[in-house]
């Protein structure tokens, strides 16, 4: 059933990514290639893997932006995956009911025994979160690692998804956004996690933490003219040089 | 967007047969058509083999044809779901519509109710096709008001001139078939109005979204724009591909020429043409602008898809989307 569940779900599993922590080194995208191409579903497939025209389906990819005016410049890693909207698009344009948001925690996923590949879920969505299976014939999506998550034969500390897992920099957290003692919870509040394209009004589950201001070029010490009279050891330099 | 061959013809040949089909049923309920069998089986005949070459060009697209009749199921939100609903059920009336003409030959009664009912469900079935596109807000070009209806007007258009076509051997007095005429000038001067206007709407919009706004960066970046810097990879993916196709200003104006001349402008000259010339060259006018018309439509829809901006590009070096 395509339509949106009509209650709000009871549980709101998602992800907080910490903008200020990402080194950008995709390895939350190689894991999840790894675990979802292992994983119950048909492998993500990979066209020409080693050859000139290389393409495959991944469920997270790692962009890098530059921004910020001169002299004040950032560098930022954006790991861009599936945001599990309350107000899908992706969802509502499915003419077989394949793509569906459970009502249970949020999560949206698709059944790929029912899916025609019409690939209209990918058109509708803004962020790029699915990529076409041109083996299978079917779309492929970020599961939020539900054969992971509820999975009672891997270690409670392993029930979380493969990207989380794998973050060298604990800049990825998994949790429950009904919860407002969850961790995803409080680090949004805390550090005011934003939304992506909030004027589009789809209402995305995970959040994004914006990297914290950073100092800016020239607040540290310089051997600039010291006034008259400064102290110190630059101070010292300072007459020294200026004999 | 990707121009798709398969939506395009799927869009375009549905368009004239389902304008054809609704102005057939309209008329005939006017009783302003032949009666002959053979201008029947002619015309109704173009018209559902327009349609379900479209349609089924439609499941070439997908990737799991086989599964193609699950798509019926969920019409309460999909409109992709409800255009597939539309387009069976519209056989139905179509198939009552040519049995009381081509077989029983009656115009009588109850039977005109046939053809208005198909006319009616061909131009749901248009509508719910427009609304497919319509309804994604992630591609603003297609997210606007004037889209269903140029969808409308335009299968009404390419509809009427094969009509026109069809009709031009079958009325043998000099000044023709004037009423269907008069339509082909209405339905293509209105579309050509429309598009315009279209046109005129989707250049000046401003974009509704930016890089900023979509890696949610706009805070540090303090008015600054985001500009990509690494790539997440290094040869084009599925979205690339599927969402990134983009035309050149200069091709996408020479195309918009191309459509104001083969969709617009050389129908109606030959429509003229053809009010005042008679014999073979009145009929080779009609037939030429109903090909005209449909070379240009194509030429339109393949434009409708290369000018379309996905709002996904956002995150791969387009600044306003």
């Amino acid at each position: 059933m395509t339509s949106l569940p009509k209650q709000a779900p009871a549980k709101r599993l998602g992800l907080v990514i910490d903008l200020d922590t990402c080194v950008g080194c995709h390895a939350c995208a190689v894991s999840c290639k790894e675990w979802n191409t292992t994983g119950y579903h048909a492998p993500l497939p990979d066209a020409d893997p080693y050859g000139k025209d290389v393409d495959g389906v991944w469920l997270n990819r790692v962009h890098g932006y530059e921004t910020g005016a001169e002299g004040n410049g950032r560098t930022v890693y954006f790991p861009r995956s599936c945001l599990h909207c309350e107000e899908a698009p992706c969802v509502t344009v499915c003419p077989t009911g394949a793509s569906y948001k459970r009502t249970e925690d949020g999560i949206v996923l698709v059944d790929e025994d029912i899916c025609i590949g019409c690939k209209l879920c990918s058109w509708a969505c803004p962020y790029g979160a699915r990529e076409f299976d041109s083996d299978g014939g079917v779309m492929k999506k970020c599961t939020l690692c539900i054969d992971r998550i509820y999975n009672e034969n891997l270690e409670e500390v392993d029930r979380q998804p493969a990207c989380v897992n794998a973050c060298p920099a604990k800049a990825r957290h998994f949790g429950d956004f009904n919860d407002p003692h969850s961790k995803v919870s409080e680090l949004t509040a805390a550090r005011g996690g934003v939304e992506l394209l909030p004027e589009m009004g789809l209402k995305p589950t995970n959040r994004y933490l914006p990297p914290r201001p950073s100092a800016k070029v020239g607040d540290g010490a310089s051997l600039k003219d010291a006034a008259a009279g400064a102290g110190g050891f630059l101070g010292w330099i300072d007459r020294a040089l200026s004999r | 967007m990707q121009p798709a061959y398969s939506v395009i013809f799927l869009t375009t040949a549905t368009g004239a047969g389902y304008g054809l089909l609704a102005l057939l049923g309209v008329l005939r309920a006017m009783d302003r058509l032949p009666d002959e069998r053979a201008f029947g089986l002619l015309a109704l005949g173009l018209a559902v083999a327009l349609i379900s070459a479209g349609l089924l060009a439609s499941a070439a697209h997908l990737g799991r044809p086989e599964r193609a009749w699950r798509a019926f199921s969920q019409w309460r939100s999909s409109w992709l779901s409800r255009e597939g609903v539309l387009a069976v059920a519209g056989y139905g009336p179509a198939a009552l519509f040519a049995f009381a003409w081509l077989v029983l030959q009656r115009n009588d009664g109850l039977w005109p109710l046939a053809g208005l009912a198909a006319a009616a469900l061909s131009m749901v079935t248009v509508y719910s096709t427009a609304m497919i596109y319509r309804s994604l807000a992630a591609i603003p070009r297609w997210h606007h008001p004037l889209v269903p209806w140029v969808y409308l007007i335009l299968a009404l258009a390419t509809g009427a001139l094969w009509l026109n076509a069809v009709l031009a051997p079958f009325v043998s007095d000099p000044v023709g078939h004037a009423l269907a005429r008069a339509i082909c000038f209405a339905a293509v001067a209105a579309a050509w109005l429309l598009k315009i206007a279209y046109w005129r709407a989707i250049d000046g919009a401003a974009g509704g979204s930016s890089t900023a706004s979509a890696t949610g960066l706009a805070g540090i970046a303090g008015g600054a724009p985001v500009r990509p810097l690494d790539p997440p990879h290094v040869q084009d993916n599925y979205l690339l591909k599927e969402m990134g196709f983009a035309i050149a200003r200069k091709h996408a104006a020479k195309l918009r020429r191309l459509t104001h001349l083969m969709a617009f402008l050389v129908p109606l000259v030959l429509v003229l043409v053809q009010t005042v010339s008679a014999g073979p060259v009145s009929l080779l006018a009609a037939a030429l602008a109903a090909v005209s018309v449909s070379f240009g439509v194509v030429v339109e829809r393949w434009l409708f898809f290369a000018e379309a901006q996905h709002k996904v590009m956002l995150y791969y070096g387009a600044d306003s989307i």
